[in-house]
């Protein structure tokens, strides 16, 4: 259970590399992202080069990680690209049809491309939000240990 | 790294359905031209130019791109998608600055002519330049149109693609936010 989790989990990316903010602000909070940004009055004025839109995405899956490619099944996702006036441009996918959390994960997204700002943000937005993930992934996996069913045990009281 | 990435359409939907029928009437009237509102340009490119990619071409369509119109490249893979081709002939749509030559697109086939490419050329302006009459389908008296940066002897060009019928390409001329479009079935006379 914990090795499929850790294979699409954002701590496999290199920390600081934009694909681990991006994975990062794809599952935060609006608010998380909101209220960091603006303590640190970092929420920069932008404009919406598209979107923010819901549409669909095909999940594909391969059994076993090996076998051939079949279709999961569609996904709703909410995109948006924004552009900030340092000409940054900042792209965001997230799950669902959140459309401020969309666009807020987009304007992070361009911060954290300007260095100093990244070097800020790492510590006061990213951190934060990847500690609250990893807790949570914890405790989900916890619950779900807890209830997990031995079925080699089950057998052995049988017999 | 993509400074000066502009944006598209605002009202995607709507935006894209007015351009639409404004190609439609364009298309259905030759020369006659119509004003397209509502969405910022992408330099080199003008809000015509820009509105009918958004609205025609997409991830299913190739274009062949002007090298003279390399700037507006990102913008184009961004908004619409589109693969972009090296080769004319395999284009479904051509965006150029000035006409290409039309004896390199495809001009469609006789069992399906709807395969042939469009031409979306920028212009100088419809307000001076050369005037040319056009006659045929849509027109119940002969039009005449003005047009600033279209080629010497342009009006001969046209009428060996206007020979090819049913084949043929078909352009839309694009100025600023004004385009007006020239189907293969338009005749058309330098006066």
């Amino acid at each position: 259970m914990n090795d499929t989790i850790s294979s699409h989990d954002s701590a496999s990316d290199p920390i600081g590399s934009r694909r681990h903010w991006m994975s990062v602000l794809a599952r935060a909070p609006a608010e998380a992202i909101e209220s960091a940004l603006t303590r640190d009055g970092l929420l920069p004025v932008w404009t919406r080069v598209r979107g923010p839109e819901t549409g669909l995405v095909m999940v594909r899956g391969r059994a076993g990680g090996s076998g051939s490619p079949f279709n999961l099944g569609e996904m709703t996702v909410t995109r948006c690209t924004v552009r900030l006036g340092s000409g940054d441009v900042g792209h965001a996918y997230v799950a669902g049809r959140e459309e401020r959390r969309a666009e807020l994960a987009a304007v992070a997204d361009a911060l954290l491309q300007d260095p100093t700002k990244f070097k800020v943000l790492r510590h006061t937005l990213i951190r934060p939000l990847e500690e609250a993930q990893q807790e949570q992934r914890l405790t989900r996996a916890e619950k779900a240990a807890a209830t997990r069913v031995e079925f080699f045990s089950m057998r052995n009281m049988r017999s | 790294m993509s400074a000066g990435l502009e944006a598209g359409f605002a009202d995607p939907v709507h935006d894209a359905q007015s351009c639409f029928r404004a190609v439609l009437d364009a298309m259905a009237h030759p020369g006659r031209i119509a004003q397209i509102t509502g969405l910022a340009a992408s330099s080199p490119l003008g809000t015509a130019a820009c509105s009918v990619l958004l609205t025609l071409v997409d991830h299913e369509t190739p274009l062949w791109l002007d090298p003279d119109a390399e700037r507006a490249r990102k913008w184009i893979e961004f908004h619409c998608g589109a693969p972009i081709v090296m080769q004319q002939e395999a284009c479904a749509f051509a965006l150029t600055l000035s006409l290409p030559d039309l004896d390199r697109l495809s001009a469609g086939t006789h069992e399906s002519p709807e395969t042939s490419a469009t031409v979306i050329c920028q212009v100088e302006s419809f307000d001076k330049g050369k005037s040319f009459r056009l006659s045929g389908p849509g027109l119940r008296e002969p039009e005449i149109l003005i047009v600033d940066g279209l080629p010497r002897g342009f009006a001969t060009i046209w009428q060996r693609n206007h020979a090819l019928f049913p084949r043929g390409i078909d352009l839309i001329l694009c100025a600023g936010d004004r385009l007006t479009a020239l189907p293969r079935t338009v005749s058309i006379e330098e006066v």
